[in-house]
């Protein structure tokens, strides 16, 4: 080990709570390192000993299958050891507190923490609590960073770049993680962003963040490369913020009809679970232009860079 | 002090391509795999040589080693992955292993442990322009450009066109 790899890291923090506070370079510095993760899932041993005598505790109070899995495989492929709690079966459901929870948990000897929580800023609070790396793996309606890089990596896998791209999100942006930290990551990486709702849900006051609001999806569907579908939340269709399921699907559902107006080579996204024939159609969701398993593949890599990269930051000297 | 200019690196890497090319057995196929960053570099020039010795390599990647580094958890934020690309299969294959500088041989044991996760090479043999010293662990070089002594506080650096725009080997 002759020479050390750089002189200035671009990577020092050990937590990643949200896309807000990280600058472009260290955007591209996860992505890039992703990038060499990706080679890891390839092999016929998909595994590295990076993380190995590590222990990763992933922490949901919210459901969650894929994100859980995803961290829980990443953390398998980087060797650590990992540790499932679930909200529905611990004291948390005997009223204790997420902090008292987490120094509990911390004192068997974690290093990494993921936090799941329907309250914005949960993730924050526990960083300011714990010692070891705290991961957000979203939080309320505020963030889901590791969802918006694993967005950003497979936009620039498709395209070759993200920087100059007209990406729209379409959906429920008011109430979504996915959408803030989705818009958060792409105008910093360069991108036009333009959100799509009606109004109720896709409210002017996201203006102030640098993107296009717009109400009327057909208006700009010429001009993207990049659409995002949210997925509609089936508790909010009968809250009055909705409009019916119906005209939703008419104004905002995406079909045969409305991809035939696009760009031949857009990129259509989805961050999961898709309610097929709601937000998006199911032949679209299973066509040439669908991202959306690939979305999932990468995620695995982005959630090992994400991972390895707070581990090494907070690792120095230990 | 200067070890190796331009030309001497040259020549010596044609040496060892020579040599490389002599010990390689006939019926197998010769991989050479360098290690990142300057590994690959020397991997790279190798490529050319064995062909003008008639033992051109059958395939040929780059190794990262980062992340089976026993000093992980020391070296912090400054381990940068560089991703490892290998687009073959090693198994059975006649595998050389480069690099520029063999020291604590570290590096090597990570490269080990790396190359048993991607399959079985028939052999893998170590060939390093430099071997300076100083061994924490039981690894030798098959393949040696120069030995030189060295204090444990030397530098030897192992410069290539491709990053430090002057190829040369310096001891400092």
């Amino acid at each position: 080990m002759t020479e050390p790899a750089v002189d200035d890291p671009v990577w020092t923090r050990k937590h990643l709570l949200g896309l807000a506070d990280l600058t472009r370079d260290e955007i591209e510095f996860i992505l890039d390192t992703a990038a060499s993760f990706q080679e890891v899932s390839t092999r016929s041993i998909k595994k590295v000993p990076a993380l190995r005598g590590r222990v990763v505790v992933n922490l949901f109070f919210e459901e969650s299958t894929r994100t859980r899995m995803s961290f829980s495989l990443a953390a398998q492929r980087l060797s650590a050891d990992v540790l499932d709690f679930s909200a529905k079966s611990s004291s948390t459901a005997k009223g204790e507190s997420l902090r008292d929870t987490a120094r509990n948990i911390e004192a068997m000897g974690v290093d990494i923490m993921i936090i799941r929580h329907p309250s914005a800023g949960a993730a924050l609070d526990l960083s300011q609590a714990v010692d070891c790396c705290v991961i957000n793996a979203g939080d309320g309606q505020h963030a889901h960073p590791t969802q918006a890089l694993l967005d950003l990596f497979t936009i620039r896998e498709r395209k070759g770049r993200i920087e100059g791209l007209n990406v729209a999100i379409v959906g429920d942006i008011a109430h979504s993680r996915v959408a803030r930290s989705d818009m958060r990551g792409l105008i910093k990486m360069g991108a036009r962003v333009t959100l799509v709702g009606p109004p109720t849900l896709a409210p002017r006051t996201f203006e102030q963040f640098g993107a296009r609001v717009v109400h009327k999806l057909d208006d700009v569907l010429p001009e993207l490369d990049v659409i995002n579908m949210l997925r509609i939340q089936k508790e909010r269709i009968t809250s009055p913020v909705f409009p019916s399921v119906r005209e939703y699907v008419q104004l905002f559902g995406f079909d045969r009809k409305r991809l035939a107006r696009c760009k031949p080579d857009v990129l259509i996204m989805h961050p999961g679970p898709v309610n097929r024939g709601l937000e998006l159609a199911a032949d679209i969701a299973d066509g040439p232009q669908s991202t959306i398993l690939r979305q999932v593949t990468n995620g695995l890599a982005v959630r090992m860079a994400v991972l390895f990269l707070c581990q090494q930051a907070a690792g120095k000297g230990r | 002090m200067n070890l190796l200019t331009s030309e001497q690196m040259h020549e010596t890497l044609d040496r060892m391509a020579a040599a490389i090319g002599a010990a390689c057995p006939e019926d197998a196929p010769l991989s050479i795999v360098g290690i990142r960053r300057r590994g690959e570099i020397l991997a790279q020039r190798l490529l050319p040589l064995l062909e003008q010795h008639g033992r051109p390599a059958a395939q040929h990647g780059a190794l990262d080693i980062t992340l089976y580094r026993d000093d992980l958890t020391t070296i912090g934020p400054n381990a940068v992955l560089r991703g490892t690309e290998i687009g073959f299969d090693i198994t059975d294959t006649w595998l050389v292993l480069v690099d520029d500088v063999l020291y604590t041989g570290r590096s090597v044991r990570a490269a080990l442990d790396a190359l048993t996760d991607l399959g079985r090479p028939r052999a893998v043999k170590l060939a390093v322009l430099i071997d300076r010293g100083w061994r924490e662990l039981p690894i030798q070089p098959d393949f040696c450009g120069l030995t030189t002594e060295t204090t444990a506080d030397h530098i030897v650096k192992v410069k290539v066109t491709e990053f430090d725009d002057v190829d040369e080997v310096v001891l400092v």
